[in-house]
């Protein structure tokens, strides 16, 4: 046969050609295999549906081992947009009791960028938050039929006492600051808010675990990756032991219903709060559940301010009950000793200012003062400090001492308690009344109603408590806390650090001497317990808010003290008329269990009385 | 007779058949799965297609060599007889009917259209001095030989099997047809391509893809100029001229005129046309003239292209738009491509190992066990898999033209070069589109998708040409 060599060599063309083809598509397979990780990225995605699986949220127990916080299983309703298939729509209306209109609308607002910022076609979206366990059980069943949607299982808390809302706080959903500030959370996890929930969540969230799934293209879920040997378990979250005592809670809580204030109890030689109440109080399980949102806004808007933790938020006056670190302050400076008297011609006078007092024995030392409440004598006390120029060059100079003094013994600064938002109370400085009265121009006399507790101090029950508890140790104190022990947890050694105002400790014992002697013989009498020796200062604060504030701080027994304790009534008007009888109703309930048979008519007056408090003006 | 086969060939096919099987379980295969051999299993049924094919090789190599030749026309008219009543016949499935049921099997004659064709092919080359160029009646018959069967498939609505017949324009190119053919046709697409891709932007007034149409045409003129004159100084004019209006444009741009660019580039490319026509007839070089008419057409064809893009349907243009990457289209039209190339793509360099891939398990790449196979093998055997594959297609195709080149017959290199060019076909088309590089053309990938036609059409080919070539010693050459 004839061979054309011209066209033979057309077979290099043709071959040429089938070898460039076969090496640009290597390049496109390398490229696409080993150059770019999106695509095993969007295989992952599109296979596994990483499913959370939420820890089981630590359980708080109260410090008798009794369980106050547990947890109940909730269920939401997830779906992933890009994986839903057209369902059948009365069918799945009809199974979680709802009607069409509902469900558009929960579509509506799921995809509504303004109400869910991570909305995404590619992420899990809750449709439905915390469903029954009935409507929970009916939707499992015919979830089949449904592709693309799934069950979260979550926690919420359930509570055995409806008390010490302020101290245990509550868990809501995370916000987008919440997750913008730690990456351990997702949209739709829950935080602590308020109280321990929030100050130990660390502890108490747990790790969140994930279960991966495999998925085909229609979304069906086809079993676990690899029979989950990819997954993570989730890790519980670690239990709480808390230092409060709910029963000693939910009875002080009871003798403060129909009241406004706070009443504090402290275990003086470890520094734990035994209970905390503020009233008016509210109910835990509230803010538990799919009602949670309208009743969290009720209580924003409650004029009573339930959420405001008035034992740790609430800054008073402390009135006499400031008393105590007057005397401790006057004795460490040498101003007075154990024997100065000073006069009181029932009240303080002093340069055309007077601080009124009532009838007793003139003139009178230290201890017989504490005993009596008598104004003149811190006054005059406070004066022979501040203008002791001799001794401290100015006043100025003198009341910075002075509350140095104060700021060492708590006041002033936040103690440091274990839960979130403690208020610092306030003690001013010299500079304070520098600018108040320009410097140089304020001496005793200008600001003498500090000396009694008035004027400018403020104090949070907390930080009266702490006084009660310094005074019960005679000079120490360890920083107010809420929780006794964290489950598999040390507890940080600091919170049993000794803190030591500076005042020295001997002056202590004289201090309680004189709020034993107010019991026995003064103005705390309705305190006295049978059997117990109590020791106790009251406290009338004037206020300019209407009726005086009844405040009472006392320990018992006097030697060895196990309980120390703040009440804080607002315009209960004397000491002796709430805060005395509450103070020690709570104090002999913890140390003897029980009420003596001679004060039942007391704990009767407490638990039915109640104060009138004119409604909040619109502000 | 074995001793003259070409036993790299028939190792490829075997390789290439089992691996297919292999890969056709993989790509079935459920979580709770029955063994690769079992009967109702696509593997299993894979398996007695595969047992059949060969008998049918054997069958094929037992027959006397010159019966293919005899009977090259009979076989074709037999078949195209087939085609015809097909449609007739068949169920209607998917919109296509081209499927004719026996029983329980079913079979595709648009699969066994593919040898008969080549057979009439060769059949028609090695007829007493057949020579292409000789006169056009003879690139009538050659072109209508294709074109027939074309027609007949597309009747059933199979339209990516009968694009397959259009390869075999490889064959007229190798026995004498002007490469210019092939040329205009890859021309023609690029220009299609890059004139729809980038519309989006502009350069000098007009839109980007139409730029740079503009520029290979100028380009493509003044290569043709200088090859088709072989004289230098015609095609340094035409770049001058070209130059001086490129120039021109920027310029203007640059001194803040919008440029009359299109206006520019037509009369300049207008002013080369005549140029060279003039010079055609000056230096007596008739093959100039092709370049005056490259650039005449090209021009209309850029404009036809816009035109007819924007009489498109809307399906349609989405198709073209989706394949050409300018939309993404993840759910709808995209959506295999794209499935199949995060399938591909999350296989990495050794794959997730066998029966490990989730895409191709979890149905995330349609049609896996069929058209896109090689989706399944990307992902569970990786890059190396993906490559082996590649490689041994190209060394199937290599060996099959090498066959052809050493055919003492036109008939058996016609024959060859028929097979080589649908081997061409497929490779490139389902590959490319399984990796995103074509559009979406339902064709399947020789020996590894699934399919009893496609197995026995694509054996029939490549056995015949074994038996050819095996008896090619017999064969007096003259």
């Amino acid at each position: 046969m004839r061979k054309n060599y011209n066209l033979e060599k057309r077979k290099y063309i043709i071959g040429g050609f089938v070898v460039l083809i076969a090496l640009i598509y290597l390049v496109r397979l390398f490229d696409l295999q080993l150059a770019d990780e999106k695509y095993k990225r969007s295989a992952d995605s599109n296979a596994f549906l990483k499913k959370t699986v939420y820890p089981s949220r630590g359980l708080i127990y109260d410090r008798n081992g009794e369980l106050v916080v547990f947890n109940q299983p909730a269920y939401d309703v997830m779906l992933i947009p890009r994986d839903v298939q057209p369902f059948d729509t009365l069918d799945f209306c009809a199974t979680l009791n709802i009607t069409r209109e509902q469900l558009d609308k929960r579509f509506v607002d799921m995809k509504d960028k303004r109400m869910n910022p991570g909305y995404s076609s590619y992420t899990p979206q809750r449709l439905i938050a915390q469903l029954s366990a009935q409507d929970y059980g009916r939707l499992q069943e015919k979830l089949y039929r449904f592709p693309g949607f799934f069950i979260q299982k979550r926690i919420l808390r359930q509570y055995n006492h409806p008390t010490a809302a302020n101290v245990l706080g509550n868990i809501r959903e995370v916000s987008q600051a919440d997750i913008d500030r730690d990456d351990y959370y997702a949209p739709g996890d829950y935080t602590g808010d308020l109280g321990i929930e929030k100050s130990y969540e660390a502890y108490l969230r747990g790790v969140k675990g994930t279960e991966i799934l495999i998925r085909d293209a229609r979304g069906r879920i086809q079993g676990r990756y690899e029979d989950g040997a990819h997954d993570v378990e989730p890790i519980s979250g670690r239990d709480i032991r808390l230092s409060l005592d709910i029963k000693l809670q939910q009875y002080a809580e009871s003798l403060m219903v129909g009241k406004r204030g706070a009443v504090v109890a402290i275990e003086p030689e470890t520094g734990e709060v035994l209970c905390m109440v503020s009233m008016p109080n509210y109910d835990p399980t509230l803010l538990v559940g799919r009602e949670r949102g309208k009743n969290y806004r009720k209580l924003v808007q409650d004029e009573t301010w339930p959420l405001f933790d008035r034992a740790l938020m609430g800054t008073y006056p402390p009135g006499s009950t400031f008393k105590p670190t007057q005397g401790l302050i006057f004795l460490q400076e040498g101003i007075i000793d154990l024997h100065t008297t000073y006069p009181c011609s029932h009240g303080y006078i002093s340069g055309g200012l007077r601080v009124g007092c009532h009838g007793h024995a003139s003139p009178l030392p230290l201890k017989p003062a504490l005993q009596t409440s008598c104004n003149a004598f811190f006054c005059w006390g406070f004066k022979a400090m501040i203008d002791r120029r001799s001794k401290y060059g100015s006043s100025a100079k003198a009341f910075e001492i002075w509350k140095n003094h104060l700021v060492s013994m708590g006041y002033g600064y936040k103690l440091g308690i274990d839960l979130p938002s403690e208020s610092r109370g306030f003690i001013p400085n010299a500079k304070f009344y520098d600018k108040f009265y320009s410097e140089g121009h304020w001496s005793a006399n200008t600001i003498i109603s500090v000396a009694i507790g008035q004027g400018e101090i403020l104090a949070t029950p907390l930080q009266i408590t702490n006084l009660g508890a310094t005074i019960a140790n005679r000079g120490h104190f360890i920083t107010p806390h809420v929780v006794k022990a964290i489950q598999d947890t040390v507890m940080p050694s600091e919170i049993l650090e000794v803190r030591r105002p500076t005042i020295d400790a001997h002056h202590y014992d004289d201090v309680a001497e004189g709020m034993r002697m107010a019991v026995t013989g003064g103005t705390c009498r309705r305190a006295a317990i049978p059997g117990i020796e109590v020791c106790g200062k009251t406290g009338t604060a004037q206020n300019p808010h209407g009726k005086d504030h009844s405040a009472f701080m006392g320990f018992a027994p006097y030697h060895e003290p196990k309980i120390a304790v703040a009440v804080y009534v607002e315009n209960g008007g004397w000491g002796a008329t709430y805060g005395v009888p509450i103070g020690s109703l709570v104090m002999e309930k913890y140390l003897t269990g029980t009420i003596a048979p001679e004060r039942k008519y007391m704990e009767e007056q407490m638990l039915k009385s109640s104060i009138f408090y004119a409604p909040a003006k619109k502000k | 007779m074995f001793r003259n086969l070409d036993w790299p060939t028939v190792i490829i096919y075997l390789i290439m058949v089992l691996a297919g099987m292999v890969s056709i379980y993989a790509a079935s295969y459920d979580f709770d799965n029955a063994s690769m051999f079992a009967a109702t299993e696509f593997s299993g049924k894979q398996l007695r297609w595969i047992g059949l094919s060969l008998a049918l090789g054997l069958v094929i190599l037992l027959i006397d060599s010159r019966m293919y030749e005899t009977y090259a026309y009979p076989i074709y008219i037999a078949v195209l007889i087939l085609l015809a009543v097909t449609p007739f016949l068949a169920h209607d499935i998917k919109g296509s009917r081209s499927w004719i049921t026996f029983g329980s099997m079913s079979l595709q004659p648009a699969e066994f259209a593919k040898f008969a064709t080549a057979l009439a092919l060769a059949k028609l080359f090695s007829s007493y001095h057949f020579d292409l160029n000789a006169k056009i009646g003879n690139y009538v018959k050659a072109v209508g030989i294709i074109v027939v069967p074309i027609v007949l498939i597309l009747l059933q609505n199979e339209t990516g099997s009968a694009l397959t017949f259009m390869a075999l324009f490889f064959v007229l190119y190798r026995e004498g047809m002007s490469g210019l053919v092939l040329f205009a046709a890859l021309f023609a697409v690029v220009i299609f391509v890059v004139a729809i891709k980038y519309t989006e932007t502009m350069i000098l007034g007009i839109p980007t893809g139409e730029f740079i149409v503009f520029l290979m045409i100028m380009l493509v003129m003044t290569a043709m100029g200088m090859m088709y004159s072989r004289r230098y100084e015609i095609a340094r004019n035409l770049f001058i001229g070209f130059a001086v209006a490129g120039l021109t444009e920027y310029g203007l741009d640059l001194a803040g005129i919008t440029p009359p660019t299109l206006a520019i580039n037509l009369g300049i490319i207008g002013v080369a046309c005549i140029y060279v026509v003039v010079e055609a007839i000056r230096c007596r070089r008739p093959k100039l003239y092709v370049a005056a008419a490259t650039a005449v057409l090209s021009v209309a064809f850029l404009f036809s292209v816009n035109m007819a893009f924007d009489k498109l349907q809307p399906h349609q243009k989405l198709r073209i738009q989706v394949a050409l990457g300018i939309v993404e289209d993840l759910r709808n039209a995209g959506y295999n491509v794209n499935q199949s190339k995060i399938a591909i793509g999350s296989g990495g360099f050794f794959g997730k190992g066998f029966l490990n891939g989730t895409q191709t398990k979890l149905k995330y790449v349609p049609e896996q066990h069929t058209d896109f196979i090689f989706c399944t093998i990307g992902e569970e055997e990786g890059f190396v898999g993906a490559m082996i594959v590649t490689l041994l297609f190209l060394a199937l195709i290599l060996r099959v033209l090498a066959i052809g080149e050493r055919q003492p017959t036109t008939f058996g290199r016609v024959y060859a070069y028929c097979v080589a060019s649908y081997f061409i076909f497929h490779f490139c088309i389902n590959i490319g589109m399984v990796i995103g590089l074509c559009p979406v053309i339902g064709i399947p990938l020789p020996f590894f998708s699934y399919g009893g036609s496609s197995l026995w059409g694509f054996t029939i080919l490549l056995f015949i040409l074994l038996k050819l070539d095996a008896s090619r010693k017999n064969v007096l050459s003259y």
